[in-house]
C-alpha cells in the first residue's frame, strides 16, 4: 500500500490555478521530493496532504485517510515542518519539545531529540532569539516528537549553512532508514539528488516530470555529450566529414553521443582532423540542466517566500 | 476528540511562561492594576462621593410640600457626575415602600414628607419630615445638615413664623460608601476586560499570520482546549489583579469590601466572556493592525461607560442607556452588588445574564475561529 495517493488534485485561488490536476503516489518508506520554481504549487499541494487546506477537486489519501476530513486522526501519525516555520516567541527548544510531547502524549527525551537535530547548544534559548537555522532545526525536532510514519518537510534546509544542511540531510537519511516515508520540497537540486528516491518537478501547478533523478535526466536530458576545447575548424571538419550532431560555442565543440559508436567515430574524426584540440571530457545533463529546461527561465518568478 | 486536561495544562504552562517572560505580560498582570488603583485612588482620595443622591417621597398633596421640595431643590445642583456639592434629588412614587426602595438601590439617604404636611403646616401644627440616614456616612451628615437648614428657613418664612416643621431622623443600617469602594469593582472589571481582550485579539491575528494556528492544528490540541486554557489563565490574572487592588484599596485608601462568594462568580465569568469575545473579534481580520482597530472599537466604549471610573448611576441618562447594553456593565454592577452593597438578588441577575451571553459568545468563537484554511 502506498503512503500517499494523489489523483487529479486541484486548488484555485480566484483566477489562479495554484494546483491544476496533480497525480502521484509515494510508497511507504520512500523519500519523495517535489521540485519547482517559486509559486509552482508545492506548498499548496503539501498542505492539502497535511489537511491544512482543502482541495477544490481530485482526491488525496495519506495513510489511507482523507486529510481534510480525517485530519485529527491523521495528525497523530504524520510530522510536518511548514515552510518558513515559526513558533511561539518564548519557549526554549527544550520546553517546546516537552510541550509537543505532552500534546501528543508521548514519552520523549527532549535532549535526545535535540541531539538528533544538532541543537543541544541552543537548548535553553528563547525561540525568538534562535538563529534562522536553529529555528528550522527545532521545527525538524518538533515534527518528529510523535514518531510519525510520514514526514512532510517543506523547504527544511532553506537558510541553513552548509554544515547544518548536511546535518538535516543526515536526519532525513535516518528517517528513511527507520522506514518512514518522507515528502520533501526543496530548491536545492543536489539535495533532491542526494536524498530522494524519486522526484517530481512541478511548474504552474502541474507535474512536468517524475521519476528517479536518473530517469528524468535520461528522459528529458540530452544524453551523453562529449566536449572538446577546439577552434571552429574542428567544428567545420566534423560537420563536413561525419554524421555526428555537433554544436560549437565559445571555443568548445559539443558532440552529442547517441550511442557508443558515436564516441568512437568522434574520437577518430578529431584525431584525423589534425586540428589543435584539448580538454576532452564526457558529461551528461545534470538534474539542474533538465530542471532549467523543463521549467524554463521564465518559470522562475520573483520569490514568494 | 476528547477533552484532555493534560493537553490543556501543557498549553496553559506554555502560555503562562510566555506571559511571565514577556515584559508586557508581566506589566499588564502585575504592575498595571496597582498603578490604576493608586492613580485613581489618589485622584479622588478622601473626597467621598462628591454629591449626595437623596430619594424624596412626597406623601402630601398640598402646596406646602411642593414649596418644601422647591426649597430643597434650591440647595441642589443638577445630578451630573461633575457636580461637587449639593443634593441630587430623586423622586420616589408615593405607592412605594420607601425603606425597600432605598435598600434596593443600595442608598441610605432619603426624605419622606408625610401625608397632611401642608394642612398641618398651614394650621401651625407640629409636623415632622422623616430623614433617613446612615450616621456613619459622610454624605448622610451632609444631607442631614442641608435638610435642617431648609427646615429652619422654611419655618422662618412660613405663614406665621412659628417653628412647626421638625425632623424625625430614621437610621438606616449600612456602611459608608466612598469613591474608592466603587472604584475597586470598576477597576477589577476594567482589568477583566482589557487584558484578555487586548491579548486575544492580538494572539488570534498574529498566530494566524505566523501560521502558529496551523501548527497547533497539526497536534491533538483542540480549539476548545486551547480557548479554555486561555480562559483559565485570564481568570487567574483577574483574580490576581482583584487581590492586588483590594489590598491596595484597603490598606492605602481604607476601602470597605465585603468578601463574599459572589465575587468569585464574577471573577470567573468576566474573563470567560472577554477571552471569548477577544477571540471572536480577532477572527474578523488576519492583519494584527486592523484586528487591533476592531478590538479597540469594541473595547473602548466599554472601558469608560460601564462604571469603571464613575458609578453608572451618576452618568447622564442617555449614557446610562448605552451602559446597559455593555456586558462589562453587568460585571461591574454585579461586583458592586456583591462586594459593596451585599445585594445578592440583583447580583445574581447580573451573573446569570453574563453567564448566558458568555456561553453564546464562547460557542460563536469556537465556531468561527479556524485554524486551518478552506
Ligand atoms: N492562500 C492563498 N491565497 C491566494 N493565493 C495563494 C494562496 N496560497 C498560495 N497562493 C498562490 O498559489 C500559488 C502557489 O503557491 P505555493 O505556495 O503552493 O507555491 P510554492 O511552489 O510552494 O512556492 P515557493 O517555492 O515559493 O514556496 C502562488 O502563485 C501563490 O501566490
Ligand atoms: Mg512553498
Amino acid at each position: 500500500m502506498s503512503a500517499i495517493e494523489v489523483a487529479g488534485l486541484e486548488k484555485s485561488y480566484g483566477q489562479l490555478r495554484a494546483v491544476g490536476g496533480v497525480s502521484f503516489s509515494v510508497r511507504k518508506g520512500e523519500v519523495f521530493s517535489l521540485l519547482g520554481p517559486n509559486g509552482a504549487g508545492k506548498t499548496t499541494t503539501i498542505e492539502i496532504l497535511e489537511g491544512l487546506r482543502r482541495q477544490d477537486g481530485g482526491t488525496a489519501r495519506v495513510l489511507g485517510l482523507d486529510p481534510w476530513h480525517k485530519g485529527y486522526e491523521l495528525h497523530e501519525r504524520i510530522g510536518v515542518i511548514p515552510q518558513g516555520f515559526k513558533f511561539l516567541d518564548y519557549p526554549t527548544p527544550r520546553e517546546a519539545i516537552a510541550y509537543y510531547a505532552a500534546l501528543f502524549n508521548r514519552r520523549v527525551e527532549p535532549d535526545e531529540m535535540l541531539r538528533r537535530v544538532i541543537l543541544e547548544d541552543a537548548a535553553n534559548v528563547w525561540f525568538q532569539n534562535l538563529s534562522g537555522g536553529q529555528k528550522q532545526k527545532l521545527g525538524m525536532a518538533l515534527s518528529l516528537v510523535n514518531d510519525p510514519e510520514v514526514v512532510f518537510l517543506d523547504e527544511p534546509t532553506t537558510g541553513l549553512d552548509p554544515q547544518a544542511r548536511r546535518a538535516v540531510w543526515e536526519v532525513i537519511r535516518k528517517l528513511k532508514n527507520e522506514g518512514r516515508t518522507v515528502m520533501l520540497t526543496t530548491h536545492y537540486l543536489e539535495e533532491a539528488e542526494e536524498l530522494a528516491d524519486r522526484v517530481a518537478i512541478m511548474n504552474h501547478g502541474k507535474i512536468v516530470a517524475m521519476g528517479t533523478t536518473g530517469e528524468i535526466e535520461s528522459k528529458f536530458g540530452s544524453g551523453q555529450k562529449m566536449m572538446v576545447k577546439a577552434k571552429d575548424d574542428l567544428l567545420t571538419y566534423l560537420r563536413e566529414n561525419t554524421k555526428l550532431q555537433v554544436e560549437g560555442e565559445a571555443g568548445t565543440v559539443t558532440i552529442r553521443l547517441r550511442d557508443k559508436d558515436d564516441a568512437l567515430v568522434a574520437l577518430g574524426a578529431i584525431e584525423e582532423s589534425g586540428t589543435d584540440w584539448g580538454d576532452l571530457n564526457v558529461k551528461r545533463d545534470s538534474l539542474e540542466d533538465v530542471f532549467l529546461r523543463l521549467v524554463g527561465e521564465e518559470g522562475r518568478e520573483e520569490g514568494t517566500e | 476528540m476528547a477533552f484532555s486536561g493534560r493537553r490543556m495544562l501543557a498549553e496553559l504552562k506554555v502560555h503562562a511562561r510566555g506571559n511571565i517572560r514577556s515584559r508586557e505580560g508581566f506589566f499588564f498582570t502585575l504592575i498595571f492594576p496597582i498603578i490604576l488603583i493608586l492613580l485613581f485612588g489618589a485622584i479622588f482620595a478622601g473626597g467621598g462621593v462628591s454629591q449626595a443622591t437623596v430619594y424624596v417621597q412626597n406623601l402630601d398633596a398640598g402646596p406646602a410640600s411642593v414649596s418644601f421640595i422647591q426649597a430643597l431643590n434650591a440647595t441642589s445642583s443638577d445630578c451630573s457626575p461633575s457636580a461637587t456639592t449639593g443634593l441630587c434629588l430623586r423622586p420616589v412614587p408615593a405607592d412605594q415602600n420607601f425603606s425597600q426602595y432605598l435598600s434596593s438601590r443600595s442608598a441610605a439617604d432619603g426624605i419622606i414628607i408625610p401625608q397632611g404636611f401642608s394642612s398641618a403646616f398651614q394650621a401651625d401644627q407640629k409636623v415632622n419630615v422623616t430623614v433617613f440616614q446612615n450616621p456613619s456616612s459622610t454624605t448622610s451628615q451632609v444631607v442631614y445638615g442641608i435638610v435642617s437648614e431648609v427646615v429652619n428657613g422654611f419655618n422662618q418664612y412660613g405663614a406665621t413664623g412659628v417653628h412647626s416643621v421638625g425632623i424625625e431622623p430614621r437610621t438606616v443600617v449600612g456602611s459608608e460608601y466612598k469613591y474608592i469602594d466603587f472604584l475597586i469593582p470598576g477597576l477589577v472589571g476594567f482589568s477583566a476586560l482589557t487584558s484578555p481582550m487586548f491579548a486575544l485579539v492580538n494572539i488570534s491575528s498574529t498566530y494566524r499570520r505566523d501560521k502558529v494556528f496551523k501548527l497547533l492544528s497539526l497536534t491533538p490540541l483542540t480549539k476548545t482546549e486551547w480557548l479554555v486554557s486561555k480562559i483559565i489563565w485570564y481568570v487567574g490574572t483577574t483574580v490576581l489583579s482583584f487581590i492586588l487592588m483590594t489590598v491596595v484599596g484597603i490598606y492605602v485608601f481604607g476601602a470597605h469590601i465585603a468578601f463574599t462568594w459572589g465575587i468569585g462568580i464574577f471573577l470567573v465569568v468576566g474573563p470567560f466572556f472577554f477571552v471569548s469575545l477577544g477571540m471572536l473579534v480577532g477572527t474578523v481580520s488576519n492583519s494584527p493592525e486592523s484586528a487591533a482597530v476592531v478590538g479597540n472599537l469594541v473595547t473602548f466604549p466599554m472601558m469608560f461607560l460601564s462604571g469603571t471610573f464613575f458609578p453608572v448611576s451618576s452618568m447622564p441618562v442617555y449614557l446610562q442607556h448605552i451602559a446597559h447594553v455593555l456586558p462589562l456593565y453587568y460585571m461591574i454592577d454585579g461586583l458592586n452588588n456583591v462586594m459593596i452593597y451585599e445585594n445578592y438578588g440583583p447580583g445574581l441577575f447580573d451573573a446569570g445574564l453574563l453567564i448566558v451571553i458568555s456561553i453564546v459568545v464562547f460557542a460563536l468563537a469556537v465556531r468561527f475561529f479556524r485554524w486551518r484554511e478552506d
